[in-house]
């Protein structure tokens, strides 16, 4: 009996028969990865060894996934310094591709013709070329252009020189220069979707107390736009992590770099294919944790009560269950 | 002479063809309330939105404070003025909306403040003073850390007068400003705008109330197809209307 007086019914839940023969499908299926991948099974080498005269060969226990050259290598120097090229390469290039994707999606959707037509063309450019492509360009860009000058234009006046191009740009900064300009092209798209989600009336409402329309932009509408534009920038910036590695193609030695690099010279292939694998997932889920706290920040006012973070939904399921208990053995004891 | 607030003359606006406004003249004099009545697509909302340049009138002279909007006359010739220029006379007329329009991501003090702290560029704690000041007049001093989406459509509205007031304007604009309101929520917000009449603020309202255009309006003007139909006293024009065209819009909304 409840604590109203009524007669409390016992509820038998609907049995899910096919849901319980898919779990048990999947769980062998889970049970098959993990003891493939993290167990170690016999070799097809076999060390024999002879006593007295009988002779006895047993395979030799190996991880067929070889996690011992992983341990190994993992936290490698070359594997670091790789790795850090690798973030470098992500951090400048997202910097320049947000920072020219804002400039860009405001240039597109400005009333001058001139400004939105050479928008247009940047993004259609630059989305439209393979961005191993563009790499491979800048990289080589010495080719085209073995001297630069900063100087007035259409003139002889120069105010810095660069005698040889090839040798003042490093392929790092090739690099860095197409992905970002790449990125950029992409990045306005997702800039431009983000500013024209913000309701018209919010211009109207900053226009009417005498913004100007750059006030009104920085102010009122990125501010909101950057609800919208944050969930796919952070999606570009995961996919810039691994596009990074494009950069091996140039001889940049970022973290895949690195890897091909040792592989190479030890034909340890796989095991250095997870080292970096391992990484990258690694980078993407503390990125995947900063978007999280980053929309968490730019969605004040869009909801009326913003959502718990994990800690804070940790705390309290754990306050749940403490309290559960206690009511539970308070209950108990009422009844004893 | 009396030196009236609002003088529009002419004034025509056509949008892709289509004529809105058919040469509207309207004066508003200092410290009176005009209501604007009339049926939707009339032109009232536009003709609202010209006299804060929010759109661009085609033909015809609109004066405000005397001075020409969104113009200069200098030796016989019209000289378009700068977004600063414009801005900056935009700043002296407040405006409030049908659907509100408070800043969503900014809290209700900062939806106050910004305008003064931005464009006043009046410091930012003596700003916070005056915009708590103005959210006590309108009854909402206890909700300035609250988010635009937390608040009642009344509550909105009442701190969107407030965010127009901050800013010290010399004339303040309507635009159906209960419409977008739950009935029971009309009220509250109509009352803080008759306290505002009684101030002796300059207002125009485009409305739906005839009760209130009876009870606050010096005039009321009737627009219908981007024609001023009839204006004059509410109680004459409400009540004993001399064109067809108000008697059955007057018939269908009261």
């Amino acid at each position: 009996m409840d604590t109203n007086g009524d007669v409390a019914v016992k509820v038998v839940p609907v049995r899910h028969v096919g849901r319980w023969f898919g779990v048990a499908g999947v769980a062998l299926f889970v049970a098959m990865l993990i003891h493939t991948t993290l167990f170690k099974v016999a070799s097809s080498t076999k060390t024999c060894v002879t006593i007295n005269v009988a002779k006895t060969c047993h395979g030799v226990l190996v991880w067929r996934f070889q996690w011992d050259i992983v341990g190994q290598y993992f936290t490698s120097s070359e594997v670091i310094h790789g790795l850090l090229i690798t973030i470098e390469l992500t951090v400048i290039s997202m910097v320049i591709g947000i920072a020219l994707g804002m400039i860009v999606a405001v240039m597109r959707m400005s009333p001058n013709r001139v400004l939105a037509g050479v928008a247009w063309t940047y993004t259609w450019f630059f989305r439209g070329t393979p961005v191993l492509v563009q790499i491979t360009f800048w990289a080589f860009i010495g080719a085209l252009y073995p001297h630069l000058s900063i100087g007035i234009p259409f003139t002889h006046v120069a105010f810095v020189h660069i005698s040889n191009v090839n040798v003042t740009f490093t392929t790092l900064e090739a690099v860095i220069v197409g992905l970002g300009l790449n990125e950029g092209a992409y990045m306005s798209e997702i800039a431009r979707a983000g500013l024209i989600s913000v309701d018209e009336g919010q211009i109207e409402a900053a226009t009417s107390l005498g913004m100007t329309r750059r006030q009104t932009l920085r102010l009122i509408v990125i501010p909101q736009a950057m609800r919208v534009i944050i969930p796919p920038t952070g999606n570009e910036v995961i996919s810039m992590l691994k596009t990074s590695s494009l950069a091996s193609t140039v001889a940049v030695l970022e973290l895949f770099g690195a890897v091909s690099n040792i592989s190479a010279q030890n034909f340890q292939i796989m095991p250095l294919l997870i080292v970096a694998s391992i990484w990258y997932l690694i980078v993407t889920t503390v990125l995947s944790i900063g978007q999280f706290y980053l929309e968490r920040y730019f969605a004040r006012g869009a909801l009326r009560s913003p959502p718990p973070t994990p800690i804070q939904r940790l705390k309290r399921d754990a306050r749940g269950i403490v309290s559960k208990f206690r009511t539970k053995r308070g209950v108990s004891e009422a009844g004893a | 002479m009396t030196n009236p607030m609002v003088e529009v003359r002419g004034v025509r606006k056509s949008y892709a063809g289509v004529e809105v406004l058919k040469s509207v003249d309207l004066t508003v004099n200092r410290s009176e309330v005009t209501c604007l009545i009339g049926p939707s697509g009339s032109g009232k909302s536009t003709l609202l939105r010209c006299i804060n340049h929010l759109e661009k009138h085609d033909a015809g002279e609109l004066r405000v404070d005397g001075e020409l909007v969104g113009y200069e006359a200098r030796n016989g010739k019209l000289y378009e003025l700068s977004d600063k220029r414009v801005c900056e006379k935009r700043s002296h007329i407040g405006m409030v909306f049908q659907r509100f329009n408070l800043f969503q991501h900014l809290t209700v003090l900062d939806n106050v403040t910004i305008g003064q702290t931005q464009v006043k560029n009046i410091d930012r704690e003596k700003a916070r003073v005056k915009a708590r000041e103005l959210l006590a007049r309108v009854g909402l001093d206890a909700k300035e850390k609250h988010y635009p989406a937390q608040l009642s459509g009344g509550q909105q509205q009442r701190v969107a007068i407030a965010r127009a007031l901050a800013m010290e304007p010399k004339l303040m604009l309507f635009d159906e400003p209960t419409s977008a309101l739950d009935p029971e929520l009309v009220g509250e917000v109509l009352d803080v705008m008759k306290d505002l009449a009684k101030s002796g603020m300059t207002m125009i309202v485009v409305t739906h109330e005839m009760g209130f255009a009876r009870e606050v309006a010096d005039t009321v003007y009737f627009l219908d197809g981007g024609i001023i139909e009839e204006f004059g006293d509410p109680q004459e024009v409400l009540t004993a209307p001399s064109s067809e065209r108000l008697k059955s819009f007057l018939s269908k909304v009261l």
